[in-house]
């Protein structure tokens, strides 16, 4: 059978990572088409047709595609669905924002977040905050799913994929961009960083953040914060890590002033090596920690910072 | 205008979830239920919108078991002024999935015509994040999820959304679809004298049936496990100590 998966285009260029691990996901299922559309799609075209695992890449380029606005992309993907049992996308938020439209104009129920893929119908996902993994079994014709990234590891190169052109859809007009804020940063991308340092509640204050940012460019490493130092104000709301925020399985993750709420804890304890800094022995970061370290974070984390 | 808001009762965001040994699913009896934390946050947002003036009314809807009621009286406690009870269950285990909750709401928004529904981004349960894009396609509205920010102008709603890589603002054409995320507000707490107040305000109950919604599981779960554990590793004394064991752990 056959997959269809919506590759994550942003701004023209695609997002290998999250996209190649969605291939790598599904690629026992069938054959994988990736789809690229945006206002310009024919570069992200390009890329998708060189991840290992790939048959065949259709491209869709047009302006209404260049928001990445849900209608008109869902609108693009139900009229592609017939040749497929699997309509599958990485669970990135205009996925999460797309994939349940597309699912409920298939009268199918999305499947979202898999972090695990049994069989063409049985899947793996964590409810109640990863507190609890459920197994699924889907009853529809056509399975719309999510892939948790950061559950699979990236597909290779191979290929070059055949590219195809396909029309456009017809886009419901429904909503209109307005504008992006992007926040401009030269570190690496938080999902797909492979080492990540994060600032909690114990940092203290918008301006103390510096000195995770400070470890963090020392390391080549990206940013995280957990969801207290996000309502606290210390960091912007897409460096949260955890079950409401964004979930990471990096090399390396050093979590500072953290204490380990389980809702962060959903969010990066499928990372590679834990550290903790903390200044309370007890807090429950330190029992999922591989290297626990007690002490105030604002004599350790500098101190690391110039030793590293 | 109308706004509709759903609400869904969860287990309390300060319960931890505990699997049951049988692997049936996690353990719901006996353990405290609230409203599901981004529906507050969406209640509080519809609430605000009235006492701005930009809404007449809010009706808050609930999908579930009957002990829902409860999820609708701390809605109609917070400021909603009256409230749909949708019994599609009898079992406090059994998770009425996004697509029949959207179908449900939609035979509800078919008799209410609301011009807005504002619902929480995800039920903290089953965390889908679904019913509100569901619910959208299946009105053929336009949909705003991930909010942190809604202005009413006229017969269009600004939105700002919380995206990957920073936020999205787009303009939605009324009647929408928008989905709180956490930022949007801090919702009110109910005070004693509305508590008192909401209970005495309009609780209709209906059931799944009157709306001619099948609500049988299209996804069956088959098992819920424990997620693997990690071990605790080592404590290090010192910060020397602690980049000799990265350094040998080959990370940095």
């Amino acid at each position: 059978m056959a997959v269809l998966l919506l590759g994550e285009v942003t701004g023209g260029e695609l997002s290998v990572d999250a996209t190649s691990k969605a291939v790598a996901a599904v690629k026992a299922l069938g054959e994988v088409t990736v789809l690229c559309a945006g206002a310009s799609a024919r570069d992200a075209a390009q890329e998708a047709a060189k991840i290992d695992g790939v048959s065949k890449v259709l491209v869709a380029e047009d302006a209404r595609y260049g928001h990445r606005l849900a209608e008109p992309t869902a609108a693009l993907l139900v009229s592609l669905a017939g040749d497929y049992e699997h309509i599958v996308a990485p669970a990135t938020t205009d996925a999460k924002n797309i994939m349940p439209r597309v699912a409920a104009l298939l009268d199918a129920m999305i499947i979202s977040d898999v972090s695990g893929i049994i069989d063409a119908e049985t899947f793996e996902r964590p409810v109640y905050a990863g507190n609890a993994i459920q197994t699924v079994k889907s009853k529809d014709a056509k399975k719309v799913l999510t892939v948790r990234t950061a559950s699979f590891d990236a597909a290779g190169e191979g290929g070059p994929a055949p590219i195809e052109e396909v029309a456009p859809a017809d886009d419901p007009a429904l909503s209109k961009w307005v504008a992006d804020e992007v926040a401009e940063s030269d570190r690496p991308e938080l999902t797909s960083a492979g080492r990540v340092v994060s600032g909690g509640r114990g940092v203290g204050s918008k301006e103390d953040f510096a000195i995770i940012e400070k470890l963090a460019d020392k390391l080549g490493a990206a940013v995280g914060a957990s969801r207290a130092a996000v309502d606290s104000g210390y960091a912007p709301n897409d460096w949260q890590v955890g079950q409401t925020g964004k979930v990471v399985a990096p090399e390396l993750y050093v979590a500072v002033g953290i204490s380990g709420a389980i809702q962060h804890l959903a969010g990066m304890k499928d990372s590679k090596v834990i550290v903790a800094i903390n200044k309370d022995e007890e807090a429950p970061i330190f029992q999922i920690a591989d290297y626990g370290l007690v002490g105030d974070l604002f004599s350790v984390v500098p101190e690391l910072t110039e030793k590293l | 205008m109308k706004v509709l808001v759903p609400v869904k009762r969860v287990i309390d965001y300060n319960v931890k979830a505990r699997v049951k040994a049988d692997g049936s699913g996690v353990d719901l009896a006996n353990v405290k239920m609230s409203m599901n934390p981004f529906d507050e946050i969406a209640v509080e947002e519809a609430i605000r919108l009235k006492e701005k003036g930009v809404a007449e009314e809010v009706v808050a809807v609930s999908i579930g078991v009957k002990q829902a009621a409860e999820t609708l009286r701390t809605a109609l406690a917070m400021g909603a002024d009256r409230a749909i009870l949708v019994v599609a269950a009898d079992d406090v285990h059994q998770d009425i999935e996004p697509l029949a909750v959207a179908k449900i709401l939609k035979a509800v928004i078919d008799e209410e015509q609301p011009k807005l529904v504002i619902a929480g981004k995800q039920a903290i349960d089953n965390d889908m994040n679904a019913t509100g894009q569901m619910l959208s396609a299946l009105l053929g509205w336009s949909q705003a999820t991930f909010a942190s920010k809604i202005e009413i102008e006229g017969e269009a709603a600004k939105v700002t959304r919380e995206v990957d890589g920073g936020l999205q603002t787009i303009e939605v054409r009324l009647p929408a679809i928008v989905t709180a995320d956490l930022r949007l507000n801090e919702p009110r707490y109910a005070s004693l004298p509305n508590i008192m107040k909401a209970k005495k305000k309009p609780l209709d109950e209906k059931t799944a049936a009157d709306y001619g919604v099948d609500v049988s599981p299209r996804l069956e779960i088959t098992g819920t496990r424990e997620p693997e554990g990690r071990k605790a590793g080592i404590k290090v004394g010192s910060v020397d100590e602690l980049v000799a064991k990265l350094k040998e752990a080959g990370v940095v």
